[in-house]
């Protein structure tokens, strides 16, 4: 590899919560414009690693890496602003809002208008508009005026990603997004992360390994806490520590069944 | 699995919305049976509604911050009092002109609200409600110790009729006190209203809604927080400045715990959330106050006591908080269709 500057790097990073070692030591690149996933069994420490690159869990030490920024001090608000957006595990959305409005809290935020207390949301259009083409990217159009409440598990997710699309993010996490979608919307968003624009670097954190394989372009997987490995998909694929890290067991072909319901 | 089926029905996407011609209309035919009442009743009942009025004005700013914003408040009595007082200080000692007694008690507010501010958002929800019902003790306690400033507890009277329209008389008919007060409060509904619709409107009701995930796409919440404290900070002096030309008489009572709680109590009943709720709130409880109160001579807290309870259990959503409950108080024939079965009390 070039010596372009990785989209996201974090160097020795660690998260205690007392004696366990969610977080341990964690160190890895990814490249602008990479889809690079992250797996590990569950407790591994991924949604922790998640929170910590975030910016919503202190660090109890290690730094983070923007673009070749150190943004480790930053808020949260601070990294979001900086185009580092993640989504959740479990949905986390505005839910006596609409999935419309939901949207346009990020929308809003991005074009700078979030604080203006004048003219009618309604009435902006151009907001709307980018607001419903958010949506339909994520196939919730003829969802647009329901509660964030009203909406299905599946529909939740798919807002939890569109929420985060609209801020324009340079570097997404994804959180297990397509945990509790059907196989038929699980298989569209996957087209959705193959389709966003290039310039946007995904960290894709999720238990379907079809998926993973299906879009990833590196892989990284965690145990424990630590980080075990990261490389290409077959490089992971073809590795001995990983598979008996990951399910204990030798066989390659479990590595691909889908291991939903947690 | 949910049994309720309000999801069946594409909401069409309203990209394009006419004018709000229902709310208009609504909002007139309000504004214009609340003119008719100085024509409609007694001097005394006059005083009430106007009473009502200033009432309505702090609990929309209440409901800001509480039903709104997601922030229960118990000191908005405290911005209240600055607002009193600071109009009545600018009508004894400078001048009786309504404008500049509202513009200069509201920037009162404003300033508390925000050198106040930052103490009450450090917490949320219940550590928030403590800190305001602290800030209203202290602005209690202050007003009646501030003796130089304030008169002590013995008040400020001698404040002058108020000058609605420059070179004209001082109000002193309880009916011209009574539009003095509509008009103002009219406009502040009409502001407050725009501010919910607003960009900034949305941002706070996802300050309500979902802090945390405000913040994970970029909002600094606190400046939003605070925003909105010193808003309704604002909107309560307002009222302040209304009660100090209505009354012409301003008190430590007047920014006692009580009218913060009364206030509360108001957007409760009305429907939390809500802005004609909060408004109809604090006529009925101005109303179950003054004249409940006097037929069941002294026991006005007992009644509004009771109230809050009826209000909890009846219409726990409050007057504004949707059909169904309302329909469940009623039954009709055929309001088997849209409810789901619910035990008849
Ligand atoms: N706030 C917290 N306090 C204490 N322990 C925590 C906290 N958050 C996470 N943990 C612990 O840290 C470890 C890592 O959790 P984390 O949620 O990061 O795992 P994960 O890899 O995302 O797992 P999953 O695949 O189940 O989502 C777990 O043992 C968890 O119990
Ligand atoms: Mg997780």
């Amino acid at each position: 590899m070039t010596s372009a500057t990785p989209a996201l790097r974090v160097e020795g990073l660690s998260r205690h919560f007392g004696s366990l070692k969610a977080v341990d030591e964690v160190s890895f690149e990814v490249a602008p414009g990479s889809r690079h996933a992250v797996i590990g069994p569950n407790g591994a420490g991924k949604s922790t690693l998640f929170a910590l690159v975030a910016g919503a869990l202190p660090a109890t030490s290690g730094s983070v890496w923007l673009h070749g920024d150190d943004v480790t001090l930053l808020t949260e608000h601070g990294r979001a602003r900086r185009g580092l957006v993640r989504t959740f595990q479990h949905s986390s959305l505005f839910l006596t809002a609409t999935a419309r409005e939901n949207v346009l809290l990020a929308l809003q935020r991005r074009h700078g208008v979030q604080a203006r207390p004048w003219g009618a949301v309604r009435r902006r259009r151009a907001l709307l508009e980018e607001a419903d083409a958010v949506l339909e990217r994520l196939f919730l159009h003829h969802r647009a005026g329901q509660a964030a409440g009203a909406l299905s598990h599946g529909e939740r997710r798919q807002l939890e990603v569109a929420v985060a699309l609209a801020t324009s993010p340079s570097v997404l996490l994804l959180d297990e997004p397509a945990a509790g979608m059907s196989p038929a919307d699980t298989q569209a968003f996957r087209e959705i992360v193959l389709g966003l624009p290039s310039k946007v670097t995904v960290l894709l954190v999720e238990h379907d390994l079809d998926l993973v394989f299906g879009v990833a372009d590196r892989v990284t997987v965690m145990q424990l806490g630590r980080h075990l490995l990261t490389g290409d998909p077959d490089e992971v694929r073809a590795s001995d520590a990983v598979q008996k890290a990951y399910l204990g067991a030798e066989d390659t072909s479990e590595l691909f069944v889908d291991e939903e319901g947690a | 699995m949910s049994a309720t089926s309000s999801g069946m029905t594409p909401a069409p996407a309203p990209v394009r919305r006419p004018f709000p011609v229902r709310t208009t209309v609504l909002v007139g035919v309000v504004v214009l049976l609340l003119a008719l009442v100085p024509w409609t009743f007694g001097a005394f009942t006059v005083a009430t509604f106007t009473r009502a009025l200033v009432f309505a004005v702090l609990a929309m700013s209440v409901n800001l911050l509480t039903g709104v914003a997601g922030m229960p408040t118990l000191g908005q009595a405290a911005y209240f009092g600055v607002g009193a007082y600071t109009g009545a200080l600018v009508a004894i000692h400078w001048s009786d002109l309504g404008v500049l007694q509202l513009v200069l008690a509201t920037l009162a507010g404003v300033v508390a609200a925000l050198v106040t501010g930052p103490l009450a958002i450090r917490g949320r929800g219940v550590a928030f409600l403590m800190i305001t019902l602290a800030i209203g003790e202290i602005g209690f306690s202050a007003a009646g110790r501030l003796d130089s400033v304030t008169g002590g507890t013995d008040g400020l009277s001698g404040i002058p009729p108020v000058v609605a329209v420059p070179g004209t008389e001082g109000l002193v008919n309880e009916g011209l006190i009574y539009y003095y007060v509509l008009v103002v409060a009219v406009v502040a509904y009409l502001a407050v209203a725009m501010l919910l619709r607003s960009p900034f409107g949305l941002t706070l009701r996802g300050l309500r809604d979902n802090e945390g995930r405000l913040r994970a796409v970029g909002y600094r919440t606190d400046s939003y927080a605070l925003a909105a404290y010193v808003y309704a900070g604002g909107l309560a002096a307002l009222a302040g400045s209304l009660w100090a030309s209505s009354q012409r008489f301003v008190a430590p009572g007047d920014l006692g715990f009580e009218v913060s709680a009364l206030a509360l109590l108001a957007v409760i009943v009305g429907g939390v959330g809500s802005m004609w709720g909060a408004c109809l709130g604090a006529l009925v409880v101005v109303f179950t106050q003054d004249y409940l109160g006097q037929l069941f001579s002294g026991h006005a807290p007992l009644l509004l006591g009771l109230l809050f309870v009826l209000a909890v259990y009846l219409l726990p959503k409050g007057i504004a908080g949707g059909r169904s409950q309302w329909r469940r108080l009623f039954p009709r024939e055929r309001s088997q269709e849209d409810d789901e079965a619910v035990t008849p009390v």
